[in-house]
């Protein structure tokens, strides 16, 4: 079979996944007053199509910020603006000012839905076979194996098409950033980055590595020379792209307060709901959330990230390859979301995108944290009534990981890259005893054996 | 036959595949088949047998035959654990979110048949040691199979249980393939009192055992050898299929309720033609008929008021009369399909090749019967297209009668869901189906050029402008509300051309196949 078709064929079936879970709720279905993200999303069309720009971010008597104010960068309202002029197309009473609220129909729905889609498949689901194809290592038949795992992880799918919200655009574009890195393209890297950093602030988890990974690339091309050329490029790549997207805002310094005031809302508190994070454990033993100052929580809370976030980043800098740029991704957006100051369940999508770039190298313990991490939105994912297609999906993607990435056969020390992790724990605790976790996986793929004779 | 293929790898990885994927297709829009099976569900749980095929509180009164009665009661014994209000046979239209669990999965569940019979049929198949998996033909067959468009789209989201009827089918071809007679006749025997539409291809069953079992062997030509008549196999034949028919039927006989039960089976009031048409002979001999009587009318040589008003609405069965073309009696329709598949079976008894001709023969059988039959469903043309896929894989000419039967069989199908919200999903599978058959079957007869002609190729590529003109463009337009029925009519004619062709070719191919030499002549 050609390749194309190969290809083309997992595309096929992750649309139809997608697709297939999109047929059940969404969060806030049928719950006023304040519904969920779903009615969240359709507000922001409603402001940025009927209110001029310089009142989106402001409370005003016709924008309400705390009925699902405005809280994302610009490329989240413009696209808002976009998908408001469509709907106003097809049915103007599905954007109508303030009559709108709380609209939900059938009709709107598939909408709705269809906006995801269309937005996945033009920028993450391209992004995810780009880097499979150019960038995985292995066989032909190795890396459509990623791409279909990738395209197929659960946690993305539940919560763009059952849950809603629109992850694929920032993570699709974060993708094309590493896509861009990988190829050696670093402007049109730092420019598709720039882009997701402005499409969500989330986007904040990879900024360090990216960040890290350039300035290293120049140091290493000589701070003198061609490097420092680079570094002046791709400043002004990003310098442009921020300007580009913040153009309407720039005319006046409040707007610009106000944009920054709504995107990092420090009153909100430590966390929110219950998120599978460092202060959410912690607060089950110690109320830190009532015990500390709100200014004390940003501190502890920006300290511990940052110390998190910087061996790896150091690394990154002194070594900047592809393979530790990855690593890094992984570790740094873990450190934010472990650490960081108002975190959602949700942000664990975050750490999973550059984990899933992970899975053709070190399956299994890739498939392990996409698993958890899934598991871990399960109250969200309840409370939309999402339970069927989670654990559907979850099944499906533990199957075919370990089906098709022969998971389980590969598990020797060496190749989890446990090694600096044995090292660490002999330095550390000499007396624990040694986890071998490649013997534990070992003695399943022995049990198969034994069964098969 | 062929050397059994190892199939332990790859088979249980589509089939558990396929199975999260109509696991997650549950909460899709139901047809009113699902309201159908519940209330037999309910009318075999809480009434007594000799009730069943009297009771008619529901419009959908039981019109299977007696087994698939008894199938529906062993399933409410299990639905009772889920919600026992869907068995209550005045509960109409209930459909509780345990009542949509229940029925979506016990679909699922007894597909496990379906794939048990395709893997049975996979191992047919020879692979000639190729080591690719991809391009191995019982990997082909088996996702052919098992990933059916049509089946998927039938069963998980318009609802109906077609894949656990066409695995005992399936089975039962995979044992006459693999020279067990016996088993495959009682398969068969079974199926038909599942499901009488099975009927149409009895013929082709009846003749194969009787030429290639009940005839121990051939003259040197291929040409029947008269002494070597078994009455020892005619007579174990005959045992089998008379003991499962007085299991099934005698109960009701013994009741006195024979007559009743045959006219739930066989309801000739109901018109030539299904809600909407299936796309067959009839189907364009309407479309022919309207059309005179437009052209008609125009020329006036007919007389409006004179012409009888036809209705070609959808709704509920009803009757279409023709206006110029005389009218066809379900007499007509069933010489009709006797005389085209009367050269098939002649073919087979004169010179029968082993059981993939009995495949062929089968298939012809369904063909012709979808082409002439009466009140014929689109969905029956999965009664060619899945026996048909065991020979694609075998054959480039096969292979080539295959794509174009199966895509515009399939395409046939679109109208079966008319929801916007599943339009992506029949879309997107149907496009998932028809591109693994056309670059798998490719990749297998790489070596023996082009698999379709370009006037194939043309025609079907035509389907993707008519899709997008009937589903797309049409409901935009002010006719939508004048004339809902056009794009049905349109759908309907463009797709009675393919089948009608392929109908033709298989037939060309049967009559002019010689065979692999008698390779697998009946022992």
């Amino acid at each position: 079979m050609e390749n194309w078709s190969l290809v083309s064929l997992c595309v096929l079936l992750a649309l139809t996944t997608r697709w297939a879970v999109s047929f059940n709720s969404y969060s806030g279905a049928d719950k006023p007053p304040m519904f969920g993200d779903y009615e969240a999303q359709r507000h922001w069309q409603e402001v940025t199509y009927n209110l001029p720009v310089h009142e989106w971010y402001f409370n005003t008597t016709e924008n309400d910020l705390n009925y699902w104010g405005l809280d994302y960068p610009p490329l989240t309202a413009y696209h808002s603006l976009l998908c408001a002029y469509v709907a106003k197309l097809i049915n103007p009473e599905w954007v109508e000012l303030y009559t709108s609220r709380g609209y939900e129909s059938p009709a709107h729905k598939l909408f709705m839905r269809a906006t995801v889609l269309v937005a996945d498949i033009l920028i993450y689901i391209p992004a995810v076979v780009v880097y499979c194809l150019y960038l995985a290592e292995g066989s032909f038949k190795k890396k459509v194996s990623t791409i279909f795992c990738i395209l197929l992880y659960p946690g993305l799918t539940l919560i763009d098409y059952g849950h809603f919200q629109y992850n694929s655009v920032s993570l699709g574009l974060a993708l094309w950033g590493v896509i861009g890195l990988g190829l050696g393209r670093d402007m049109l890297g730092s420019f598709a980055f720039t882009l997701a950093l402005n499409y969500k602030q989330m986007e904040l988890y990879h900024s360090l590595p990216f960040f890290c990974y350039l300035l290293g690339k120049c140091v290493k091309q000589g701070l003198t020379g061609r490097g420092l050329l680079l570094l002046v490029k791709v400043g002004g790549t990003v310098l442009v792209t921020f300007a580009l997207c913040w153009l309407p805002f720039l005319s006046d310094s409040q707007q610009i307060l106000q944009v920054v005031h709504r995107l990092f809302p420090v009153a909100r508190g430590l966390f929110e709901d219950k998120v599978a994070n460092t202060w959410c454990s912690l607060n089950v033993l110690i109320k830190i959330k009532t015990l500390m100052s709100t200014g004390s929580q940003l501190s502890l809370s920006f300290v511990l990230t940052l110390l998190a976030a910087l061996p790896s980043s150091i690394k990154l800098l002194t070594r900047p390859t592809l393979w530790q740029f990855k690593l890094a991704l992984v570790n740094s957006s873990l450190a934010f979301f472990l650490f960081s100051y108002q975190v959602h369940e949700k942000s664990i999508l975050l750490p999973a995108l550059p984990v899933c770039l992970l899975l053709s190298d070190i399956p299994l313990v890739a498939l392990w944290f996409l698993q958890v991490s899934t598991f871990s939105m399960l109250p969200l994912l309840l409370k939309d009534g999402l339970l069927l297609p989670y654990a559907v999906t979850s099944m499906a993607f533990l199957y075919l990981g370990l089906f098709l990435l022969s998971a389980l056969q590969r598990s020797t020390d060496e190749q989890l890259h446990l090694q600096p992790y044995h090292t660490l724990l002999s330095i550390v605790a000499p007396c624990l005893p040694r986890l071998n976790l490649g013997l534990i996986t070992k003695w399943k793929v022995r049990a198969e054996r034994w069964v098969a004779l | 036959m062929a050397a059994p293929t190892e199939l332990s790898g790859w088979f249980p990885a589509i089939a558990i595949g396929v199975t999260f994927l109509k696991c997650l297709l549950m909460n899709t829009y139901h047809s009113t088949d699902f309201e159908v099976h519940r209330n037999w569900l309910a009318i075999t749980h809480s009434l007594p047998v000799s009730q069943w095929y009297f009771e008619d509180t529901s419009e959908w009164t039981v019109d299977y035959p007696p087994f698939f009665a008894w199938f529906e009661y062993c399933l409410s014994h299990v639905a009772k654990y889920f919600d026992k209000d869907m068995l209550v046979v005045q509960n109409l239209n209930y459909a509780s979110p345990a009542t949509i669990l229940f029925q979506r999965l016990s679909v699922i569940f007894v597909d496990v048949v379906f794939f048990y019979a395709a893997q049975e049929c996979c191992k047919t198949v020879a692979d000639n040691k190729v080591k690719e998996i991809l391009t191995k033909p019982s990997f082909v067959l088996g996702v052919l199979l098992v990933w059916n468009f049509g089946l998927l789209i039938v069963d998980h989201i318009h609802f109906q249980y077609n894949g656990f009827l066409f695995g005992i089918l399936l089975l039962s071809i995979a044992r006459h393939c693999q020279n067990r007679h016996l088993e495959g006749a009682l398969l068969f025997a079974v199926l038909l009192n599942l499901k009488h539409i099975f009927l149409y291809i009895a013929p082709a069953y009846g003749i194969f055992l009787l030429r290639s079992f009940c005839f121990k062997s051939n003259n040197s030509d291929g040409s029947i050898q008269w002494r070597s008549f078994s009455v020892a196999r005619l007579a174990a034949l005959g045992t089998i299929v008379l003991s499962v028919f007085a299991l099934s039927f005698g109960p009701f006989i013994a009741m006195g309720q024979l007559p009743q039960v045959l006219s739930r089976l066989f309801p000739f009031k109901r018109g030539l033609c299904h809600a909407y048409w299936a796309p067959n002979i009839w189907a364009l001999y309407n479309v022919a008929d309207k059309a005179l009587s437009i052209l008609g009318v125009k020329l006036k040589v007919l007389d409006v008021d004179k012409l009888p008003k036809a209705s070609m609405t959808g709704g509920l069965v009803q009757e279409f009369q023709h206006s110029v073309l005389p009218s066809v009696s379900p007499l007509a329709t069933l010489v009709c399909t006797l005389v085209s598949i009367m050269p098939a079976l002649l073919h087979l008894w004169l010179r029968p090749r082993g059981a993939k001709a009995f495949v062929r023969c089968v298939a012809i059988c369904a063909l012709g019967s979808f082409m002439f039959g009466w009140h014929v469903h689109e969905k029956a043309i999965l009664m060619a297209i899945l026996p048909l896929s065991l020979l694609a894989v075998e054959s480039k000419e096969d292979a080539r009668i295959f794509l174009v039967l199966s895509t515009t069989g399939h395409y046939s199908l679109f109208p079966l869901l008319f929801t916007l919200q599943e339009l992506p999903i029949k879309v997107l599978l149907m496009v998932l189906f028809t591109l693994f058959a056309f670059t798998s079957l490719k990749t297998l007869f790489s070596k023996e050029g082009c698999l379709l002609s370009s006037a194939e190729a043309l025609y079907l590529a035509g389907l993707l402008p008519v899709e997008v003109l009937c589903e797309w463009v049409y409901p935009l337009t002010a006719w939508q509300s004048t004339m809902p029925f056009l794009p049905l009519l349109f759908t309907s004619g463009y797709c009675a051309l393919g089948v009608t062709y392929s109908f033709i070719t298989l037939y060309l191919s049967l009559l002019t196949h010689q065979g692999p030499k008698h390779k697998d002549k009946s022992q």
